[in-house]
């Protein structure tokens, strides 16, 4: 095992490269593109061997990926942002063809307005897809779930594909210190994919995805990829287990910091985990009783896990880097059905949309998200939804709008000398 | 095609590989393509499909084929070919897989994908050298929707959605010439209603590796309006008066494999299909049919 500062998307290509992946239909987006290069750079060198393909659309690299998984081999794919919603229709698709493969998604905030920075609205809009989702904090998660995603989705009793999601720009570009596990022990914790009975060869011929003729069996086949689905959340469980003993570290389905005794609590996915923890520190130390529960798995969605940890509490500010337009935060709503009519279930929870296309969530306003929470436990009514959002931010639009307006009556007025 | 094992139309396979009751239509000529190449391909093929009409040949629990099948969706059935050939040889590659066990790779699409939703993928597995088959049936229109327009509807063809009185406004796309514009291994044009010329068009393109195109005209009785039994005689016309010419681009160079002189008058294929009966009824568009008869024409006439 050895030591090295890797950045996100490094991480998500060792990942890739320890699990021994063999295809990896590739198309390059901003800011995924260093995945895809560092592992053609190794498949270049011999060092991995495994065969990259740039493909011409994110539509087309999906498809790939799946129909070789679907022929036998280990794949391996990356994209963020528009590239996964451009590649939506076979995101929906492939998870039925019950071929099993790791999708790294580095997530991007969508167009209208385009901007290349973060927000989760990429990957939520993937959310009932079929694929499984695990949501990375650090860079070392996100080595360690590309490896754990892999064992997880070959499981004959999962056999789905799964989407390991990362941050664009605070967790892809960010060096952190890694532990890289090594490729004896990776190879003992991943054997061989065994693709059994699933895959096309000349002695067995066998129908793939083929079409369907009314409600009953579609439904029984929709139905059977949900059972999965569910159904992988004790396996990942198991191979989380199996993943600590291989390489030393645990990473449970739900993450929690200074939850037991806490009477606030912040709920949210990603790296912004990191600064949340650092809030709670600095929160606790001023003896302000707070935590941290941070689901790692979306899809299938660890209800149990979530319910337990939150059990008692009496406020939870849920943080959602994402909105539904016309709904709100996502987590937020997904946390409420979990909890509604469960006993010693909080009696608050406080929805705070924030992080959107690379926006910042600072220290301060964590302090504030939990008192808003506290005070609103205190009333016993759940406050209405609020985006982060400073003065000074709204100060820096009207700017912007402000040029923007000058420009236009200057162009009225017939343009002026440059 | 000296060397050919299809010499007459006796060396044709006498019993057909493809199961029968499907759900094409009655006089379906894309499934009379489809049995008459699957003869000759054999088994040992995995079909990569594209949404269309013969997507319904697949359907739960029933597959009329003895190899295999996938299903991708409209426009990416050379992205699924391109996994699954990929896949194939890296198992056989890393002795994972022995090479007996190795399939061809044959997409299946209408015209509705292969001239559109699908271009860009098929474009770009021809770039990448993607040694697979494509195998479109042209039936000229979205035929499983009802027959709106596609990029493959002749000029004058009435269309769901647009006016029968004046027909398609736009003119046929030329996928034959897309494709050899690419530089793949082999394209060929061919029809149901000439298997000889299939049979040896599906055998050479099976001699081949790289991208290959059998772009099949495939006459459609629900979309065309013509009566089922008629399937088989309107594409021996489609031939017969130049419409359709059956021809193959191998290396830079264009080879027509049947040459009819005289050639029949258009109108001999065209009054035959309600797609065209503006054309005729109530009063003959002379002006119409002319610039049709002309087109054809001109076509021949750069034809040596």
């Amino acid at each position: 095992m050895s030591r090295l500062l890797l950045t996100g998307n490094a991480a998500a290509a060792w990942g890739a490269r320890l699990a021994q992946v063999d295809y990896v239909p590739a198309f390059p987006i901003t800011p995924q593109t260093e995945i895809i290069e560092t592992l053609g750079r190794w498949i270049d060198a011999g060092e991995l061997a495994a065969r990259l393909v740039l493909l011409e659309s994110e539509h087309s690299m999906v498809t790939a990926a799946a129909a070789a998984a679907a022929t036998g081999v280990r794949a391996f794919t990356a994209t963020s942002s528009q590239g996964l919603l451009y590649a939506m229709e076979m995101i929906f698709t492939v998870p039925g063809w019950r071929a099993p493969f790791v999708l790294v998604n580095v997530s991007r905030g969508l167009a209208t307005p385009i901007t290349l920075e973060p927000d989760h609205s990429d990957v939520l809009a993937a959310r009932d897809s079929g694929f499984l989702q695990l949501h990375c904090a650090t860079s070392q998660e996100v080595l360690d779930s590309v490896l754990i995603a892999h064992r997880w989705t070959e499981d004959p009793r999962v056999r789905l594909p799964a989407i390991v999601n990362l941050d664009g720009f605070h967790l892809s570009f960010t060096r952190e210190p890694v532990e890289l596990p090594d490729a004896a022990a990776a190879a003992r914790f991943l054997p061989p994919f065994d693709p059994e009975n699933v895959r096309f060869r000349a002695s067995r011929p066998v129908s793939q995805a083929v079409a369907v003729l009314g409600g009953g069996p579609y439904s029984y086949f929709r139905y059977e990829i949900h059972r999965a689905a569910e159904s992988a959340l004790a396996v990942y469980d198991e191979v989380a287990g199996a993943f600590a003993s291989a390489c030393g570290r645990l990473w449970p389905a739900v993450e929690t910091h200074r939850a037991e005794d806490a009477e606030v609590v912040f709920f949210l996915i990603g790296s912004f985990a990191t600064k949340a923890r650092d809030a709670v520190d600095r929160l606790r130390a001023a003896g302000v009783p707070v935590g941290l529960v941070r689901p790692r798995l979306l899809r299938p969605y660890p209800v149990e896990a979530i319910r337990r940890a939150l059990r008692g509490k009496r406020a939870v500010a849920v943080v959602d880097q994402n909105l539904s337009m016309g709904k709100g935060g996502v987590l937020h709503a997904e946390l409420a059905s979990a909890l509604y009519g469960e006993p010693d279930a909080p009696r608050v929870l406080a929805s705070f949309i924030g992080g959107l296309g690379g926006r910042d969530i600072a220290l301060e306003e964590f302090r504030e998200m939990a008192q808003i929470a506290a005070r609103a436990a205190a009333d016993g009514r759940s406050p209405a939804p609020r985006l982060l959002y400073t003065e000074g931010e709204l100060r820096e639009v009207r700017k912007l709008q402000g040029i923007a307006q000058a420009e236009r009556d200057d162009l009225a007025r017939g343009g002026s000398e440059p | 095609m000296s060397e050919s094992r299809f010499r007459r139309m006796n060396d044709l396979p006498s019993t057909h590989l493809l199961g029968a009751g499907t759900a094409m239509c009655a006089g379906c000529g894309g499934l009379q393509a489809v049995q008459e190449i699957y003869d000759v391909l054999g088994e040992k093929t995995v079909f990569v499909n594209a949404a269309g009409c013969m997507t319904l040949l697949s359907t739960y629990p029933f597959t009329p084929f003895r190899g295999s099948w996938l299903y991708t969706a409209m426009a990416c059935a050379p992205a699924g070919a391109q996994g699954v050939r990929d896949a194939l040889d890296l198992l056989i590659a890393k002795k994972r897989l022995p090479p007996e066990e190795d399939l061809d790779v044959v997409v299946l699409s209408g015209d509705g994908a292969a001239y559109g939703m699908g271009l860009s993928s098929t474009s770009a597995a021809i770039d990448r050298g993607l040694d697979f088959l494509y195998l479109c049936y042209d039936n000229e229109g979205y035929g499983n929707t009802g027959q709106q327009a596609s990029a493959a509807t002749p000029h004058a063809a009435a269309t769901a959605g647009c006016g029968a009185r004046a027909g398609h406004a736009g003119q046929k796309k030329d996928l034959f010439a897309i494709w050899a514009a690419n530089r793949p291994s082999y394209v060929a044009t061919a029809i149901g209603a000439e298997p000889l010329d299939l049979a040896r068009k599906i055998e050479k393109a099976r001699s081949l590796r790289g991208p290959r195109l059998i772009l099949v005209l495939a006459p459609c009785p629900t979309g065309w309006d013509f009566d089922p039994a008629e399937m088989v005689e309107i594409g021996r016309l489609a031939v017969a008066t130049g419409v359709w010419p059956l021809k193959e681009w191998e290396a830079g160079r264009v080879v027509h494999t049947k040459v009819r002189r005289p050639r029949l008058p258009v109108e001999e294929y065209l009054r035959r299909q309600g797609r065209f009966r503006h054309l005729f009824e109530p009063v003959r568009n002379e002006a119409a049919l002319a610039e049709i008869q002309a087109g054809v024409d001109a076509y021949w006439a750069g034809v040596s």
